[in-house]
């Protein structure tokens, strides 16, 4: 057995030359759609995130460019219209997406074209695996990321409605959800994630909380020496903070960019969701066998349904109701 | 470069004028967030739009393009008139002190000499007044009116913030905040650096724009200084090593140039090359020339190269026309008088300006050849592809060849970046069908052209039977040989000049430097200044030790810098007379009491003593020069002109269209639009997404930025009705194009004399090959107008008109 | 951290002129990428890295090639992914959204795969052998430069120019293919020499 790979400190490495085993293991997951009964783990890993410095940022889309490439995803060509996103919004094959927001600054009279790079935040209270009714189909690890495993995911589309951010997108050929997985098969090697090392002017930092934290507070007094006396970091807590967090040069006013939630929180309809009833019947079965059964019957409709919606409304009235219970029937 | 990519982490301020860093050169551009990060430096953006280096700017302003000239010289001004110069630098290191013959002078927006008919200037009095030994008179106390210094203030008193405001459509508040920051860099502890592109070349007086950036960076003491310069970013991976080889057309390796019919003999040619300093002392580094030029003679020729024949002097073509640059190959061709064409990685069908013409041209050819790993539109220009290239088969005679040929992940070899840094790089890909080398295609095309001579004769055969090309396997030349060629060898023994006892490079070697290169037939180099790149000591060009003792962002065992491994040109600038660094905090190199010494090789004789030899080592002057001499052909100051497509007349004179002395072929002077019909100004750029016209082969970038857009701002989307991504027409004296239209805040109409001036975005990526959309790019549009000193097109600044269009298919 | 391009620590040497390594068994072998379970398997398993430098702009950012089978060891190599060389001085192991899609770019289905020919007036291409490409390209600057080069001008001053011939070339190949371009374009006597410097 080779050595075991280090935790990743930053996204500034090439790929190791000697082999390495993987350092992100399932015993490493504390948390696991659909279950309650996670075995606790033998270690903790440092917490890790991803920084983006939006003051830093270019809108350049190597993020973009770089995620696809490590990913082998193949977005779609569309056409312009009229306007610098492309694609248009983040897609199965689209896990980050540059988004531009030309602002008229009302204090300054300064025009500032705010560009803030959009994608999964890897909450700390993730939203998404907490509405997930398919056994381990969403996973989050020790050291924070909230990963999803495709084979297991039943394509319901629930992530989508309990994320409060509206990053998963659902793939209508592969009939599963999609999203950042914060490249935790680079992390798993002692890596950072790909869109972090191309960054070229360094908007994106990875590393440990801790550090990304202090790098953040550094960027936020240099800001404030630029006239941005509102500066600051988002690691919003309604989700418990978050292992991507940004810089603003507008912390008062995230939802300036692209509409950055202000106070980003899990839906009461996901909370009201998250029980004991969502996994009535499938808890005897083994996650594995539990997440073949589910992609066989749900694999026919790969969007929320009508009737699902109207499960949700249904929840959002605080109703006790079992979404699943319906579906096993 | 003067500089490099990592000196910039040692700036206060950066500006970013005449380019678009962050865009076209984002990994480049980190070093300017590392600035502002660690050494809380400022960034200013000065350009027609608010681009994406102006998105992280402290301070951004509009410019309308082709003004720049008036907003330089307007800050010039201002630095003179606020004391914000650093007047030991001034006084020391350039020519601010020298004294200009009394009947140099400017009126009316011309400078004295003007021939309207030719269109040229008679530059004979633009020079300096010389004692009787052939140096210059100077006035170290700056008193005489006829001294450098004066004739600069009385040359920029025109340009007051008044004057930007009308010319330049530039707040003048903005403007006046920008002088402010960069007269503080005049403090010897602080310093500017300069980032420029083709925004500034591609104007009809594009060198004159770099000069005035130039001279405000001498004025300040800002060149020659870790964290200063005049950096050009350049544009391809290796047009550094292009140029720096000289495949220009008036162009010989290592900046020499080519003869011109004139100088009909090697002896004729040398003598206008003497260079005899005209400051006593001064280093006047171009006296060696006969060294360079033998020795790439010898490179050429090798032993056929002799003394008794000049060493091969006359089977170097000789120039009737100071360049057969682009433009007037494609007039030629147009015009029928071009036969062959070879397009190597090259795509003039977009590359170029007027399209229209480009396509005539090419049709005109009995033979295009292309070697380029892609499928270029140039190679399939006689392809219809309906409104996208509009052509008629049937009708084109041109034969065409399409050569397949490697990329750079399939071959060997060195690139040069901007910085001026040699970096070899290896293959790690299978060529794709039967792509090949483009070294194993040009030699399979001259060996058979020699065998023909060969065995046919010919036409003058000499030149092509006698070129040296002793490769081991002749019909593929390795890349080592090739680099070891450039970097030159000692065909004898070289001994010590000083010490004939002692050798200095074994007869055989690779030669260590170019300071051991000789006139007399004993060493060849095709490219002197790559001397030292490959020596006896192995492939200097594949260092890889990426350690920086400095802390000063050298990296001097990191590959190899031309010339002689230095990183910054002028290096000797950054220290005082004394050659005690002007901010000890910055320190690169200085002066040791016997040498000097640091963290870059000097640009200068290591143990000349200062106070004596002067910086710049390359001008017989030993100084730079904020007067140019008659070294430019539009003046020795930058003056204001109009492009030659504007919607604004020459303030100085009405009746001067565009750079007076800027050649223009009669039928593109008929081709020129005037503001009545085309009332808007055009600006062409690179978006980030692409790389010129090879990304839209990557599916990757045509998903990032599919289709070809315009960008207007919302007053002329309104004025004219067009919707945001909506489809319109723009079109120019010269050509019409369909676009999407993407309506932006970032771009605003500019008030000029009062008037609103509106600017039209035209990004260049888009062609009819590859894996994005189909669609144009500007050059269907641009004049056919170039520089008048190195004629590069006018693409920054011409008119157009704009209206919505139907969809797609109601345009044919 | 990668938070301080001046002050990290930036000193992972590498052999001058080691071009390529071999990542044999690098990251997940297949049985253990099935005990992992949950993260997707390191792509670069079993890959050769070859050091290159971006071939788009003058920046030269330093770039990690990885492919299957080594090309240094006389094996055919298929690249597959492309990433920036964090031991370089400039880019630090960055890259722009070109530079990320480099693969892209070397895999690009518009690549010129074999020598095509089109003959006037046609509107289609025809394959042609690269011995047939070269015969009539040899022969057509022998003939067109015997017909119109210039010896001596008017005046009677040796020139030995020849200006029906222009040749354009390539920013993006190495100085090598410059050099060599640049002796074979001389010697034929050619002025219409240009290169991507305007343009």
């Amino acid at each position: 057995m080779s050595e075991r790979a280090p935790e990743p400190v930053t996204a500034a490495a090439n790929p190791p030359l000697q082999p390495l085993a993987s350092n992100l293991l399932p015993s490493d997951v504390i948390r696991v759609s659909a279950t309650s009964d996670v075995p606790a783990p033998e270690r903790e890993l440092t917490p890790v995130a991803k920084l983006i410095d939006v003051s830093k940022c270019i809108g350049c889309k190597a993020c973009q460019s770089a995620c696809i490439e490590w990913n082998d995803t193949h977005p779609d060509l569309e056409e312009n219209v009229g306007v610098y996103e492309n694609p248009h919004d983040l897609t199965p094959d689209m896990f980050t997406l540059m988004r531009f927001t030309e602002y008229e600054n009302p204090v300054t009279n300064e025009f500032e074209w705010l560009i803030r790079k959009d994608g999964c935040m890897h909450c700390a209270d993730p939203g998404c695996l907490k509405a997930c009714p398919a056994p381990g189909a969403i996973v989050q690890y020790s050291n924070g990321i909230v990963d999803f495993i495709s084979d297991n995911c039943i394509g319901c589309g629930y992530c989508v409605a309990g994320c409060p951010f509206n990053i998963p997108r659902i793939s209508k050929t592969a009939h599963v959800s999609k999203k950042c997985t914060l490249c935790s098969d680079r992390v798993a090697v002692g890596q950072g994630p790909a869109c972090a090392k191309a960054c070229p002017t360094k908007a994106i930092s990875f590393g440990t909380k801790e550090d990304m934290v202090t790098l953040a507070n550094e960027r936020v007094e240099d800001l404030k020496s630029r006239g941005y006396d509102h500066a600051g970091l988002y690691d919003p807590q309604g989700v418990g903070g978050t292992h991507v967090m940004y810089v603003l040069h507008h912390a008062d006013q995230p939802s300036l960019y692209s509409g950055l939630p202000d106070d980003p929180r899990i839906s009461p309809v996901v909370r009201g969701w998250k029980g004991p009833a969502k996994t009535v019947g499938l808890a005897v079965a083994g996650l594995a066998a539990a997440g073949a059964v589910l992609h066989g019957i749900f694999a026919r409709p790969n969007e929320v349904t009508a009737h699902e919606e109207g499960e949700a409304e249904e929840l959002v009235t605080h109703r006790n109701h079992a979404p699943q219970g319906d579906r096993e029937a | 470069m003067t500089n490099a990519w990592t000196d910039i982490k040692n700036t206060d301020l950066v500006i970013v004028m005449g380019g678009n860093a962050a865009e076209a050169h984002p990994c480049g551009f980190k070093w300017v967030t590392e600035a502002k990060h660690h050494r809380g430096a400022r960034l200013i953006v000065v350009d027609p739009r608010f681009n994406r280096t102006a998105s992280v700017a402290d301070v951004y302003a509009p410019i309308r393009p082709g003004s720049d000239i008036a907003f330089l010289m307007g800050a010039i001004r201002y630095c003179i008139e606020n004391d914000k110069v650093q007047w030991d630098y001034v006084k020391n290191y350039t020519n601010a002190t020298y004294l200009v013959n009394p009947e140099f002078g400017w009126a009316d927006g011309l400078f004295n000499g003007y021939d309207e008919e030719k269109r040229d200037y008679d530059r004979t009095a633009w020079e300096y007044q010389l004692n009787e030994d052939g140096t210059v008179k100077t006035d170290p106390t700056l008193t005489d009116p006829r001294c450098v210094w004066n004739l600069l203030k009385e040359h920029v008193a025109a340009y007051t913030p008044e004057f930007v405001e009308n010319i330049c459509g530039t707040p003048r508040d903005r403007y006046l905040k920008i002088c402010e920051m960069i007269g503080a860099t005049s403090a010897r502890d602080k310093v500017m650096t300069s980032l420029y592109a083709l925004g500034w070349t591609q104007h009809s007086k594009g060198a004159q724009n770099i000069r005035g950036m130039a001279m405000l960076q001498l004025i300040l003491g800002n060149v020659g200084l870790p964290g200063g310069g005049v950096n050009a970013l350049r544009g391809h991976s290796n047009i550094q090593g292009l140029t720096d080889i000289g495949l220009l057309s008036n162009s010989l390796p290592g900046y020499m140039n080519l003869a011109t019919e004139k100088e009909t003999d090697y002896a004729t040619y040398m003598s206008t090359r003497g260079n005899k300093p005209l400051v006593p002392g001064q280093t006047s580094y171009w006296q060696n020339t006969p060294k360079f030029m033998v020795s790439f003679l010898k490179a050429m020729w090798g032993s056929a190269a002799t003394k008794e024949n000049d060493w091969g002097f006359d089977w170097l073509p000789k120039l009737d026309v100071p360049y057969y640059d682009i433009l007037r190959m494609f007039d030629m061709m147009s015009r029928g008088e071009v036969n062959l064409y070879f397009c190597q990685g090259f795509n003039p069908l977009l590359s170029f300006p007027n399209r229209a013409k480009v396509t005539e041209g090419l049709s005109k050819l009995k033979l295009l050849v292309t070697i380029d790993p892609l499928q270029t539109e140039t190679a399939h220009f006689w392809e219809n592809h309906g409104i996208y290239n509009e052509v008629d088969s049937a009708k084109i005679m041109t034969e065409v060849l399409q050569l397949p040929a490697t990329c750079f992940a399939e071959d060997e070899g060195a690139t040069v970046n901007s910085g001026r840094w040699l970096q070899w790089h290896w293959p790690g890909a299978t060529p794709p069908g039967d792509a090949k080398h483009d070294t194993w295609i040009l030699a399979n095309i001259f060996l058979r052209v020699r065998e023909l001579y060969r065995k046919e004769g010919g036409v003058c055969p000499d030149p092509i039977l006698n070129l040296a090309w002793d490769y081991k396997d002749p019909y593929e030349p390795e890349p080592a040989e090739l680099a070891q060629e450039m970097n030159g060898r000692a065909l004898q023994t070289l001994y010590d000049p000083t010490d004939p006892t002692k050798v200095l490079v074994e007869a055989g070697k690779l030669l260590p430097n170019f300071g051991v290169m000789r006139d007399d037939g004993s060493t060849m180099a095709g490219c002197w200044i790559y001397a030292g790149s490959w020596t006896e000591d192995g492939n200097m060009m594949a260092r890889r030790d990426n350690s920086d003792p400095g802390e000063i962002g050298t990296y001097l065992n990191w590959t190899f810098a031309w010339p002689a491994n230095r990183r910054i040109l002028y290096n000797r600038a950054s220290c005082d007379l004394e050659g005690k660094p002007w901010d000890p905090a910055r320190k690169l190199i200085e002066w040791n009491g016997e040498r000097w010494a640091g963290f870059d090789v000097p640009d200068i004789a290591v143990t000349a003593k200062p106070e004596t030899v002067m910086p710049f080592i390359m001008t017989p002057e030993g100084t730079a020069r904020l007067f140019a001499r008659k070294l430019m052909r539009d003046g020795p100051f930058p003056i204001h002109m109009e492009p030659f497509e504007s919607p604004v007349e020459n303030p100085f004179n009405a009746k001067l269209r565009g750079n007076p002395v800027a050649r223009i072929f009669p039928h593109d002077l008929e081709q020129l639009g005037t503001s009545g019909d085309f009332p808007f100004v055009a600006t062409s750029y690179r978006l980030t997404e692409h790389f010129h016209f090879w990304t839209k082969h990557s599916r990757v970038n045509a998903v990032l930025q599919p289709e070809f857009f315009v960008e207007i701002s919302e007053e002329l989307a309104a004025e004219r009705g067009i919707t945001k991504g909506g489809r319109v027409r723009v079109w120019s004296a010269r050509g019409e194009v369909w676009a999407k239209a993407v309506v932006t805040k970032r771009i605003r109409p500019l008030i000029c004399n009062g008037k609103p001036v509106h600017v039209v975005g035209i990004p260049l990526h888009w062609g009819f090959m590859g894996a994005a959309r189909k669609g144009f790019g500007p050059n269907s549009l641009t004049p056919f107008v170039g520089d008048a000193n190195i004629d590069t097109p006018e693409f920054k600044a011409f008119l157009v008109n704009i209206e919505p269009a139907a969809e797609e298919g109601a345009s044919a | 951290m990668n938070i301080d391009l001046s002050r990290r620590s930036f000193l992972r040497l590498a052999g001058a002129g080691a071009a390529a390594t071999t990542l044999g068994a690098m990251g997940f072998g297949a049985a253990e990428a099935a005990t992992a379970a949950h993260v997707r398997a390191f792509k670069l398993t079993s890959t050769t890295e070859t050091r290159n430098v971006c071939t788009y702009c003058s920046v030269a950012c330093g770039i990690l090639m990885y492919s299957r089978g080594d090309l240094a060891a006389g094996e055919k190599a298929e690249l597959i992914h492309i990433e920036g060389d964090a031991d370089h001085p400039t880019n630090r192991g960055t890259l722009c959204p070109k530079g990320a899609a480099l693969k892209d770019f070397v895999k690009s289905e518009t690549r010129a795969t074999k020598p095509r020919h089109r003959a006037p007036g046609a509107d289609t291409w025809q394959d042609i052998s690269w011995e047939d490409a070269f015969d009539k390209i040899a022969r057509a600057i022998k003939d067109d430069r015997d017909k119109n080069f210039i010896e001596k001008n008017a005046a009677g001053v040796t020139v030995n120019r020849w200006t029906t011939m222009g040749f354009l070339a390539a920013s993006g190949g190495t100085n090598e293919t410059g050099w060599l371009t640049y002796k074979t374009v001389r010697s034929l006597g050619v002025l219409g020499f240009d290169n991507q410097a305007r343009v």
